[in-house]
């Protein structure tokens, strides 16, 4: 009984000498911290960025949009706040964690659309800020990009780098987002080509690299030399059936010229998420925000274009895709956006 | 009388010793994290109160947190109760994902039900769809003698992916990455709804079922026949056996109900917090957390109800602790130290060991006397 008594004694002891241990030094730092850092920031302006369980690292979406953050960050002297998800559930609770922190909230990704939704709502007095879709609650302000734009370009250099004036277009699922980018590219391939033709298949999905793979080779054996992806994972597999069976692979999103093992991606589509969440903050900072606005980003903001990190466009295409961006900059040029504005579209000469 | 109260005295200061050692094991895990988090560069004192804040800061966050316990418990139970008969149910995270997508199915498919109804039906649907998953597991360790782990595992895949096709194609309406709605007579009811307190999180009555789930669980395992027969298969199937206990039968029922409590926490998931399953990219976590959670609980279900509710604080107090600068991966090695230290169990180990150096003396001594 007694040592069993001694041994209880000994435990609680160890717990006391820890509790003491602890509450000490956790008034001491507090003590000189009195500024509390988040506190002084507050009335200038607070801001940070929710990830989908993507998170930070993947090279792509959510990485390219904390640079714009860290960008706008360092020019209004703020730190920024990031909040990765763990789980999908999580997403309304982060946004209102995030919400209750900082002024302006940005979440990044359509995955977070629902939950945006929600969270703009219960936090009627904070502004938001959502990249890639559309939520129309009157404090959030979504940033979207003309994808069609972009792809249009991407169409003008597969005009003129293609041999067999024969181009492929592989969507993933058939809906408007997707045929925005087909329209687009179409649009750019008939403006440079007129006589060149398009063949235009969906894999009806975004993450089987396999039918991507196979519509990529059975636009090859169509004669096909140049191919352009709007399929997400599917992509991949265009680009294996590229490298392997060498012709031009074009990318989208990012800059994909990494994915092929032997340089078989000709240039990519590239969205600029970057300028899209510093458009948000700068809108802020500068009193400009409007909530319930949806921005779309086009050639004429940078927030969509081309990039060559494989070098694989000669300088002549690169010019008259340069030439392209100036035309429909300055209005010249409509891209189409639906297929009957395809129909309806009149090339205009790009020189 | 004497022996009487001493006997009561002796229940109790084991019972304050069972609680007392992982509280002290948590204790120490924190300030191990602390020092951690100091070597890092980042203010230990911080990181804990923003943990504790991010939590149960306010009433929102402590349903937010209670939200997360719920799956847990339930998670947490279905590992206790197949534990009990010796099995190891990995597959625990596959029969919360077809709890979830049944329960999606259920609650969508029979709208126009009175509410009451549907929300039961609904509920049941999704452990009968653990239940039945599980038993599978169950059915072949008995039956064929192929491991419960390894076709735990491979049962998780193969529920992920047909809950990803469901989602993708008959449970699909808008063409998006998540499925349909289910209908509001099938949703739990949210304390938010009442209180203004719990205005912002989510909490719904799932909690209560969860508890009365964890009672029910301890009732069966400890005061009936039927948890007899399963405890003892997992303790002997031979002595069992021989005993004239029906070992495949309680293999498989066992299996059966922890799947039960699996796909009861996929199917209030569904109905309580989601209304709906999205794509997964991966597994949700709960039914691995499971495991912890019934592990550092010491496979009881009293302690799995106070363990989720540790893991529940760790995992809610997160985004704050990410909010306040400290990066994501050290809030995750502060959470899986304090796990670390509490399943080791080595308060209770030393203690032991202290004792049993205590009475080897004792001996020795008694014998050099002799």
């Amino acid at each position: 009984m007694f040592k069993k008594g001694l041994v209880l004694f000994l435990a609680l002891v160890m717990v006391m000498t820890i509790f003491t241990g602890c509450a000490q030094p956790a008034q001491a730092p507090a003590a000189p911290a009195e500024p509390d850092p988040a506190e002084e920031a507050k009335p200038e302006l607070s801001f940070g960025m929710i990830t989908d369980v993507g998170g930070l690292g993947d090279k792509s979406f959510n990485d390219s949009a904390w640079e714009g953050i860290q960008k706008a960050g360092k020019e209004l002297g703020v730190e920024p706040v990031i909040l990765q998800s763990t789980k999908q559930e999580d997403y309304e609770a982060n946004i209102g964690n995030m919400a209750q922190s900082v002024d302006l909230s940005i979440a990044v990704g359509f995955l977070m659309e629902q939950a945006m939704k929600v969270g703009s709502e219960q936090y009627p007095d904070v502004k938001f800020g959502i990249i890639d879709t559309v939520v129309t609650t009157p404090n959030v302000m979504s940033v979207t990009f003309k994808e069609h734009e972009g792809s249009f370009l991407v169409g003008v250099i597969a005009g003129l780098a293609t041999k067999t004036n024969v181009i492929g277009f592989v969507g993933g699922m058939d809906f408007p987002l997707i045929q925005k980018f087909e329209v687009g590219f179409i649009a750019g391939v008939k403006s440079v080509n007129p006589n060149a033709k398009v063949l235009v298949n969906y894999t009806g999905a975004f993450d089987n690299p396999d039918k991507g793979k196979e519509i990529a080779i059975s636009q090859f054996k169509q004669k096909a030399d140049v191919i352009y992806h709007a399929s997400g994972g599917c992509g991949i597999g265009v680009i294996q059936a590229a490298d392997e069976n060498d012709f031009w692979a074009i990318g989208v999103d990012q800059d994909q010229s990494a994915v092929s093992n032997n340089n078989k991606v000709l240039c990519s589509m590239i969205k600029r998420v970057d300028v899209g969440t510093y458009t948000i903050i700068k809108a802020y900072a500068d009193d400009k925000f409007e909530g319930g606005k949806a921005i779309e980003l086009g050639l004429k903001e940078e927030g969509v274009g081309f990039s060559d990190n494989g070098k694989n466009v000669s300088a002549e295409i690169k010019a008259v895709a340069d030439k392209a961006k100036e035309l429909v900059v300055n209005g010249t040029i409509v891209v189409p956006v639906t297929r009957e504005d395809l129909e309806a579209f009149k090339p205009v000469e790009i020189k | 009388m004497e022996s009487r109260i001493n006997e009561f005295r002796e229940g109790l200061l084991n019972t304050l010793k069972e609680i007392a050692y992982p509280l002290v094991a948590i204790l120490i895990s924190v300030i191990a994290g602390g020092i951690l988090v100091y070597s890092f560069g980042k203010d230990p004192v911080l990181a804990y109160t923003s943990m504790i804040k991010g939590s149960l800061g306010d009433w929102n966050k402590f349903g937010e947190t209670l939200v997360t316990v719920t799956p847990l418990i339930l998670t947490g139970l279905s590992i206790t109760f197949a534990f009990k008969c010796n099995l190891f149910n990995i597959g625990v995270e596959g029969q919360f994902i077809m709890g979830a997508i049944a329960a999606v199915w259920a609650g969508w498919a029979f709208a126009g039900l009175p509410a009451i109804l549907h929300l039961t039906l609904t509920l049941l649907v999704g452990a009968a769809a653990g239940g039945i998953w599980a038993s599978i597991i169950g059915w072949l360790q008995a039956k064929v003698g192929s491991h419960v782990v390894i076709n735990g595992i491979m049962m998780n895949y193969i529920a992920m992916y047909t809950s990803n096709f469901l989602v993708r194609t008959a449970l699909n309406v808008s063409g998006k990455a998540y499925s349909v709605e289910i209908a509001d007579t099938a949703k739990l009811w949210r304390f938010s709804q009442a209180f203004v307190q719990f205005k912002h999180s989510r909490l719904h009555t799932g909690i209560i079922i969860a508890l009365i789930v964890a009672l029910v669980a301890y009732y069966i395992l400890n005061k009936t026949v039927r948890g007899y027969e399963i405890r003892a298969v997992g303790f002997n199937p031979d002595a069992a056996e021989y005993g004239g206990i029906n070992v495949s039968k309680n293999i498989i029922l066992s299996m059966l109900v922890a799947g039960m409590f699996a796909g009861l926490a996929g199917a209030i998931m569904t109905t309580g917090v989601q209304y709906r399953v999205n794509t997964l990219f991966g597994f949700t976590g709960y039914g691995l957390d499971g495991i912890s959670v019934a592990l550092v609980g010491n496979i009881h279900p009293i302690g799995v109800i106070l363990s989720a509710f540790l893991f529940g604080v760790m995992q809610k107090g997160g985004p704050l602790m990410q909010i306040q600068g400290i990066p994501k991966e050290v809030v995750g090695i502060i959470q899986g130290i304090i796990i670390l230290f509490v399943a080791a169990n080595f308060v209770k180990v030393i203690m032991g060991n202290i004792k049993q150096r205590k009475e080897l003396k004792k001996t020795a001594l008694q014998e050099g006397v002799e």
